[in-house]
């Protein structure tokens, strides 16, 4: 039955299509930035415009060959995909071409190679084959470090290639682990300890300190229960307090300099419209001037000319807010919006455990990707590198989401066949 | 999963929101960003001889501008090398541009020639918040008429807050016709929004150029001078001191106006500008004092024609009426020269006899009619005023000087009211309180060649176009001398330049000469010689008054050979009279100090 119709067959028309609407204007946003009258072919490859409609093209194809694998074989090769991509992992670090400062390109001919990329859903697959394959008791603290180790390991590789973005994109995966049985009190605990974070570096590790120690007073004084466990509030205590130390400590001496920066210009502790701020003001700046409907395709001064950096690639979202404006943002923000809510009804309605973890695994990383993208441009969150799926130009981000993507839609089409 | 994925959506749609339709300030940064306003300035106008030939043009060059808030990451070194310019200097240039605007663009380092400029221009996108402006300079192709012409130069803090025209670094008239006539020279700036990228790149029009303005060209002048007969004066001038003022005496219009020492213009040009001006300020010459307006002299024997007109019009006497001299022994007023005695006007004129004068001026003093001395001193001196002397013609001279004739007033206050013509004796021959510059001997002379009137001197004939004549110097000015009268002193004149009078040497051949020598006694060092004349006789073409300094003589000997070397220079276009024409090129008569 490998005829060329059934392959489409039970296809999610749905993610298709929103996919395809995503990718096509994502095309258009980088023909916008870099628009150069001189090559004003769409597809004129010495251009941003011409290599992305390359890399659409190319990534049709692969969808193909992903709709035609038998499904069998991502059940199965899953940990060999995980065990490959950890091994190019390694290689990268090894012998990878550095760019912008880090480590993260293996270069081959006259292509570059994203490993980074790939890992995403190679960990995908292989957290989804773990997950399903155990009787599943996420309380057991064996498995959820054995699931920590499947999740991290990638991530550490990355983190040492310098490309911080892209290991923090793991942490999305938290959100698998508590579809799947994970303690929300680790999530309520995850943002308590987040909070924590953000209101020392604002306020200074002596005025939380203080704080904290009332608080804890007033818990004493007022609740029969917490007076009860002094001992228990004690240690608390203690172990908030060495937290917000630590946080002091991680902030002044591990950051780096820039990330340092980054995180102070978006607190608002720091104004610097040259240095590290200015990339996010500019940003800002070309966004706003959209207004409600836009200045007109290819009339954007800011991104054009190139006032907002990366406007290809991690900030391409403000080419779509200065061209089109707020309809167009909007736009943007509610495909994306349907995209994920689409994956995870989809996910739901698996029959396969396998398939329903893939599925949030696809939810969670592209949830990632497109809140920390969309927040850091419009200043929420600090300047993170990590590019917009399917939006941002670059080939090895947008086949990665793509073979994430559908595998997942490969997986979908084919659960009628599982009885 | 979903509620999360939906609260996350809600803020950024409502953030977005915000930052789009809300806030206005984002739209006018990205305009701030990528729109620049340029200043597109007009070429300025060139200035024509009355022949139309050009005696100052254009030329390229380039201006290194700045704007101090866009200087980022600068790499003075390179810069420095780049301009040739030690590092002192650039942070001088820099403080001072900071000091005027960090947001408005100020003159770095002004007037690069072109071929220095395009090595420059090839790496400049490297330095942000730096920018070329393209200027005119000004080019002289005569190098003669530097204090007529005047210069330009870089505006002061004065001109930029009495005109809101000029920026800083703009070029403004500072002398001469370029500061007299700046308004019509200047022409219109113009502006053009052009759009830049990050890297100050031009990218092209703002709005299709909807709102851009050309920028018009100053509008050319048409001065009254002869450039050549300009560039001749001052070559007849050298190693003298003095001047040559002549004048066309049917219109007023300034032939030429020499002032000696003279500089070439074009050394005030470009980035030696400052170098040459501190070595023209400092010169002991004073090539900047320009003697042919500023210098007033007492005009000694070329102001008795005057006498004699005064004297005829107040009808005191005849051409006829003859006084006796006794030559060195005469008495108030010795008289120097050999003549027959007793002598009437026009051989007084030719022998330039004191005596005469004496009682010719002390008859207008004395006449009956009048009632006493201060009545016909009154006469006198309002007679004299009426050619001009003792008052600016304020036209477009700068720095005009009045000269002085005295008044009834002035004498009562310095006599105390006790005093009588041979109290003021000296005024009889040209000497005494009297001062006149070149320009108003000049013009004294037109309106003698003209019998009776005369046009106010002027500089510039027309604007824009040759026909737009500037009409408010075409108010014929009357001379209180009844026409009658000027016939004798004219033939007084002509005589003068003939066998037997004072001045043979100011003769031409070909055309009837009247003219006048002049000793002007100078208490510094030797006397001044001047030499007044026109021709021809009956249709008077050139007026000229040439004042030679310190020549110790009487005027015949050198002001009279200049000005008739002139003359046919103007009314034959060129000089065959070689051998008088070496005798003054090799004239050096600047004593040393």
């Amino acid at each position: 039955m490998r005829e060329k119709n059934s392959i489409l067959k039970n296809v999610d028309w749905w993610l298709v299509g929103l996919y395809f609407a995503l990718a096509f204007m994502g095309w258009m946003s980088v023909y916008a930035a870099v628009y150069n009258p001189e090559h004003s072919s769409i597809f004129d490859m010495g251009e941003r415009y011409g290599k992305q409609a390359l890399w659409i093209g190319t990534s049709v194809i692969l969808i193909f060959i992903i709709l035609m694998i038998d499904m069998k074989f991502f059940t199965s090769f899953a940990y060999v995909i995980y065990g490959a991509t950890l091994l190019l992992l390694v290689a990268v670090l090894v012998m990878g071409k550095e760019v912008a400062g880090s480590k993260s390109w293996i270069q081959l001919g006259s292509f570059a190679l994203q490993p980074a990329e790939f890992a995403k859903f190679a960990s995908n697959l292989a957290l989804a084959k773990y997950l399903s394959s155990v009787q599943i008791n996420l309380k057991d603290v064996k498995q959820i470090i054995r699931a920590g180790i499947i999740i991290f390991a990638p991530a550490g590789l990355i983190f040492l290639q310098n490309d911080t973005g892209s290991a923090l994109v793991y942490f999305a995966f938290i959100l698998v682990l508590y579809r799947e049985g994970f303690s929300g009190n680790f999530l309520i605990l995850g943002l308590l300890l987040a909070l924590l974070f953000v209101l020392t570096l604002l306020v200074g590790k002596i005025t939380m300190l203080i704080a904290v120690a009332v608080i804890a007073i007033l818990l004493f004084l007022l609740m029969k229960k917490v007076r009860k466990n002094i001992l228990s509030l004690l240690a608390i205590l203690v172990l908030v307090g060495g937290f917000i130390f630590s946080i002091d400590y991680a902030f002044e001496n591990i950051l780096q300099p820039h990330q340092k920066t980054r995180i102070e210009v978006l607190l608002g502790k720091k104004t610097d419209y040259r240095g590290a701020g200015y990339n996010v003001h500019q940003s800002l700046i070309a966004i706003g001037s959209g207004g409600a409907t836009g200045k007109g395709f290819l009339q954007g001064t800011q991104t054009k000319y190139n006032f907002v950096p990366e406007q290809s690639t991690d900030f391409i979202f403000c080419t779509v807010g200065e061209e089109w404006g707020f309809m167009g943002t909007a736009t943007v923000v509610m495909l994306f919006m349907f995209l994920l809510i689409r994956i995870i009804i989809v996910a739901e309605r698996q029959r396969s455990s396998f398939s329903r973890i893939y599925g949030y695994g696809v939810a969670s990383i592209l949830f990632f990707h497109f809140s920390i993208n969309i927040a850091m441009t419009i200043g929420l969150a600090p300047v993170i590198g990590i590019p917009l799926p399917f939006f941002s130009y670059g080939g090895s981000s947008l086949w990665s989401f793509t073979v994430l993507l559908f595998i997942f839609i490969k997986m979908d089409s084919y659960r009628l066949e599982l009885l | 999963m979903i509620g999360i994925i939906s609260l996350l959506g809600l803020i950024f749609l409502a953030r977005l929101f915000h930052v789009q339709i809300i806030e206005e300030e984002y739209a006018l940064s990205a305009d701030n960003n990528v729109i620049r306003k340029n200043t597109i300035y007009p070429a300025r106008g060139i200035i024509f001889d009355r022949n139309g030939r050009i005696m100052v043009a254009n030329n390229a060059a380039y201006d290194l501008m700045v704007i101090p808030r866009q200087v980022k990451n600068l790499d003075t070194t390179r810069l420095c090398s780049l301009l040739q310019i030690p590092r002192e200097e650039f942070e001088r240039r820099m403080t001072k541009a900071k000091n005027y605007s960090r947001y408005k663009a100020s003159l770095f380092l002004g007037q690069i020639p072109k071929e220095e400029f395009s090595y420059v221009q090839e790496t400049l996108y490297e330095f942000s918040g730096f920018y070329v402006q393209e200027r005119t300079l000004r080019r002289y192709p005569y190098q003669s008429g530097a204090l007529n012409l005047g210069d330009i130069g870089e505006v002061n803090r004065k001109d930029l807050e009495k005109d809101r025209f000029y920026r800083s670094g703009d070029y403004i008239g500072k002398s001469g016709i370029e500061k007299f006539y700046e308004k019509e020279l200047r022409g219109e700036k113009g502006v053009e929004y052009v759009m830049v990228d990050v890297l100050n790149r031009k990218k092209g029009k703002y709005k299709e150029g909807r709102f851009d303005t050309l920028a018009v060209n100053g509008k050319s002048l048409y001065t009254s001078l002869d450039a050549e007969l300009q560039l001749y004066g001052e070559l007849l001038m050298k190693n003298k001191l003095g001047s040559i003022v002549a004048i066309e005496p049917a219109t007023g219009e300034i032939l030429s106006l020499v002032s000696s020492p003279s500089y070439d213009p074009s050394i005030l040009v470009g980035r030696n500008r400052g170098k040459n001006f501190n070595l023209l300020v400092n010169d002991t010459l004073k090539p900047l004092y320009n003697r042919a307006l500023m210098a007033a002299y007492p005009p000694g024997s070329t102001f008795k024609m005057l006498n004699a007109l005064i004297a005829l019009d107040e009808d005191v006497l005849t051409i006829n009426t003859e006084f006796s001299c006794s030559g060195t022994v005469s008495k108030p007023i010795k008289c120097s020269h050999n003549h027959i005695t007793p002598l009437g006007m026009i051989y007084g004129i030719q022998q330039s006899c004191n005596p005469y004068f004496w009682n010719t001026f002390r008859n207008t003093l004395n006449n009956p009619n009048a009632g006493g001395v201060k009545k016909g001193f009154e006469n006198w001196s309002r007679k004299v005023r009426s050619f001009g002397l003792g008052s600016k013609f304020k036209t477009d001279l700068m720095y005009e000087k009045p000269g002085m004739v005295p008044t009834v007033e002035y004498y009562d206050k310095v006599y105390r009211g006790v005093w009588n013509a041979l109290t003021v004796r000296s005024l009889s021959i040209g000497q005494g309180e009297l001062l006149i510059t070149p320009l108003q001997l000049a013009n004294l002379t037109a309106a003698i060649a003209n019998r009776g009137f005369y046009y106010k001197p002027h500089l510039v004939k027309s604007i824009g176009q040759p026909e737009n004549i500037i009409s408010k110097y075409n108010e014929k000015q009357m001379v209180e001398i009844k026409e009658e009268h000027f016939a004798p002193i004219i033939e007084g004149m002509r005589r003068v330049v003939q066998v037997g009078g004072t001045a043979r040497r100011g003769a031409m051949d070909s055309v009837i000469v009247c003219g006048k020598t002049g000793t002007v006694q100078n208490p510094h060092g030797d006397d001044h010689s001047i030499f007044i004349a026109f021709a021809p006789m009956d249709d008077p073409k050139i007026a000229i008054a040439v004042v030679v300094e310190n020549a110790g003589d009487f005027g015949g000997t050198w002001a009279a050979p200049i000005a008739s070397l002139m003359m046919e220079k103007y009314l034959h276009r060129a000089v065959i009279r070689k051998e008088k024409e070496k005798r003054i090129l090799e004239a050096d008569l600047i004593s040393p100090d």
